[in-house]
């Protein structure tokens, strides 16, 4: 059979093999009929089911843990929610029938959560979730879910629920595809945790039939639906390269060649600092602060702050850590920082604009900072957030100066400041690339919104060319360049942003292996012609295939 | 009746985990708490009431409550509400 190529947006870098099983359809909707048992008997059905629905969402929580019992309980809320139980006593005492009943009740409350879009448009779908398993309770008949089954298989659903794949088994489903459902989605999140290759938002999956034979490649973002031998040989052979290749590399950041790249971790905590550690990072390239200041009226004192970064500090002795000054506002207001009221925070007064805004809060970070970073033998570099040209850096880099800091840098997430690198680098001592914010601001699509989502790709070959200026300007001034966003975690964008001239990459500890795995296998030439290939590209698609055809 | 006034900090605003955090609070609390959003007021201790009020970031809400030790529960509940509870 010929083959075909779904698309989707890939999660992981998983690729296997394996024969799909969907899930089922939804129950059908409850017959309109007037009920023959009457309102107590009715309501009695309906209690019990909600009751009984709403315990079994908390058992499963309880065996799932983590993320997932937090997911797992809130949809418990729902089947006990008191205006719910109320809405459906209403209908069942103007002689409705208890499944109709609660099909309405929820249906209407789903309806009003897809009326007001976005993020909550997308808890419609628990809603739903919730509502199919009290009813096939009522109706004493299986809950919707996943299938059942002793053989592995890859399931493909309309849009996962989170009660499904909190209880998933890893060894049976060896990967996830949905047609409905963003980045945002439950399914990517809690896929994202446990590691399991996802496809989310393949509209053309929904051809996809039982025993149907589909290779999935998540760092493609692609299902391939009846697959070839030689497809299937050649998949598995690359899924198991991977591995190996994952499990022998160890140590600093190499190329083929020898050349050096140094592999950082991004921590935010004293806590992810120790597994940056156990990850064999040689240093953090990126340190978010905004932890010790989240959830407080104040800024903490200079006392509390230097105890906290130096507990993360004394974790890398004789190793760099890059210290982001607090980034607030946008998606992390914070309210001493951030002003109410701005029609468009994403582009307001945010992260080092807040700072100069409030110079007194910036003065007792930087201060913290040096007190700590002069106790322990780490390497402290510090940036700063939202940088948009040369005199921001002159007065953050002169800033740091008075503070005793020396080594000041700046973060690139606009476009102006990759436009001006070179100039920014007169200023800085290094500079580091957001790549999502870069994103963001590149392609004008909120990073944050799954409606725009497929905007929202770093290998947008206007990114890199925006990143590849920054490299210029960095091999021309002999400054380090790094990267600290989402795209130095993708192994096949790390090697073309190296090739663009980025020194060094920062990522969260479990992504470090595929990197350094990946980054080994090509020389600094190979990597730069790689870089050439991939800017020359029309769209992020075309980018990735030219990147994969090496 | 007691109330207080709190703008909405999380980033995603009152959805499903904020909310379901906010609304055990409230169960807990004893108190029977409404939460109202541009003139529109649920129990603050039902989840969907919540959700269906569709509050974002920088929404003002306003919570009523009555009973004992009814202005600790409001005060309690307005930190929560201005805290970022989808910060990473």
């Amino acid at each position: 059979m010929q083959e075909r190529v779904l698309t989707g947006v890939g999660v992981g870098r998983g690729i296997v093999v394996g024969d799909v099983r969907r899930m089922p359809d939804p129950l059908p909707e409850p017959a309109q009929v007037n009920s023959t048992l009457g309102p107590d008997a009715e309501l009695a059905r309906a209690t019990s089911a909600l009751g009984e629905t709403a315990q079994d969402l908390r058992d499963r929580g309880a065996i799932a843990g983590g993320l997932a019992k937090e997911v797992l309980d809130a949809l418990a809320m729902m089947a006990d929610d008191q205006m719910l139980q109320s809405d459906v006593k209403n209908r069942i005492d103007r002689g409705a029938t208890a499944e109709r009943a609660v099909f309405d009740a929820f249906a209407g409350f789903a309806e009003i959560l897809t009326m007001a879009g976005g993020y909550m448009a997308e808890r419609a779908g628990d809603l739903g979730d919730v509502a199919n398993r009290v009813i096939a309770k009522i109706m004493g008949v299986p809950a919707p879910g996943v299938p059942q089954s002793s053989v592995p298989f890859i399931l493909v659903a309309r849009d996962l629920a989170p009660a499904d794949t909190a209880l998933l088994d890893f060894d049976i489903v060896q990967a996830l595809i949905t047609t409905d459902g963003g980045p945002t989605s439950h399914t990517a999140i809690l896929a994202r945790e446990k590691g399991l290759p996802a496809i989310v938002g393949a509209k053309s999956a929904e051809v996809l039939v039982d025993g149907d034979l589909v290779l999935v490649d998540a760092a493609a973002g692609e299902v391939i639906l009846h697959p070839s031998a030689v497809r299937i040989q050649a998949g598995l052979a690359e899924a198991e390269a991977r591995k190996a290749a994952r499990d022998s590399a160890t140590g600093p950041g190499r190329l083929a060649d020898g050349h050096e790249v140094q592999l950082l971790a991004n921590v935010g905590s004293a806590k992810s600092a120790s597994a940056a550690v156990e990850a064999d990072a040689e240093g953090v390239g990126l340190f978010r602060t905004e932890f010790l200041f989240l959830d407080s009226d104040t800024a903490p004192t200079v006392d509390e702050q230097a105890e906290q970064y130096e507990s993360v500090f004394v974790q890398f002795p004789g190793k760099k850590v890059v210290v982001r000054v607090l980034d607030a506002g946008a998606d992390k207001p914070l309210s001493f920082l951030t002003d109410d009221g701005e029609e468009n925070p994403a582009l307001g007064r945010r992260g080092i604009r807040a700072l100069f805004a409030h110079e007194d809060v910036l003065r007792d970070q930087l201060t913290a900072i040096a007190r700590a970073a002069s106790k322990t033998q780490a390497h402290v570099w510090v940036m700063a957030p939202m940088i948009a040209n040369a005199e921001e850096t002159a007065k953050f880099v002169a800033l740091c100066a008075e503070l005793d800091i020396a080594v000041a840098g700046a973060m690139i997430e606009i476009p102006s400041a990759a436009l001006l690198a070179n100039h920014i680098l007169d200023e800085a001592a290094f500079v580091s690339i957001g790549t999502n914010d870069l994103t963001q601001y590149t392609v004008a699509a909120d990073r944050l919104l799954g409606t725009v989502a497929d905007l929202q790709d770093a290998w947008n070959p206007a990114v890199l060319k925006l990143i590849h200026e920054v490299g210029l300007a960095g091999q021309a001034s002999g400054k380090p360049v790094g990267v600290c966003g989402e795209a130095a975690a993708d192994p096949q964008l790390a090697v073309v942003l190296i090739g663009l001239g980025v020194t060094s990459l920062s990522m969260s500890p479990v992504a470090l292996g595929d990197v350094r795995a990946e980054l080994s296998r090509y020389t600094l030439a190979e990597a730069r012609e790689l870089a050439q290939r991939v800017l020359k590209t029309r769209n992020a698609a075309d980018a990735r295939a030219a990147a994969a055809s090496r | 009746m007691a109330e207080r006034t709190a703008t909405i900090q999380s980033a995603h605003g009152l959805h499903a985990r904020p909310a379901a955090l906010f609304v055990q609070a409230v169960n807990d609390s004893g108190i029977a708490v409404t939460i109202e959003k541009d003139g529109r007021e649920f129990p603050a201790g039902s989840i969907l009431g919540v959700i269906s009020l569709a509050i974002n970031q920088g929404d003002q809400v306003i919570i009523r409550g009555e009973g004992d030790g009814v202005d600790a529960v409001l005060d309690s509940l307005v930190v929560f509400l201005e805290t970022d509870h989808d910060a990473a």
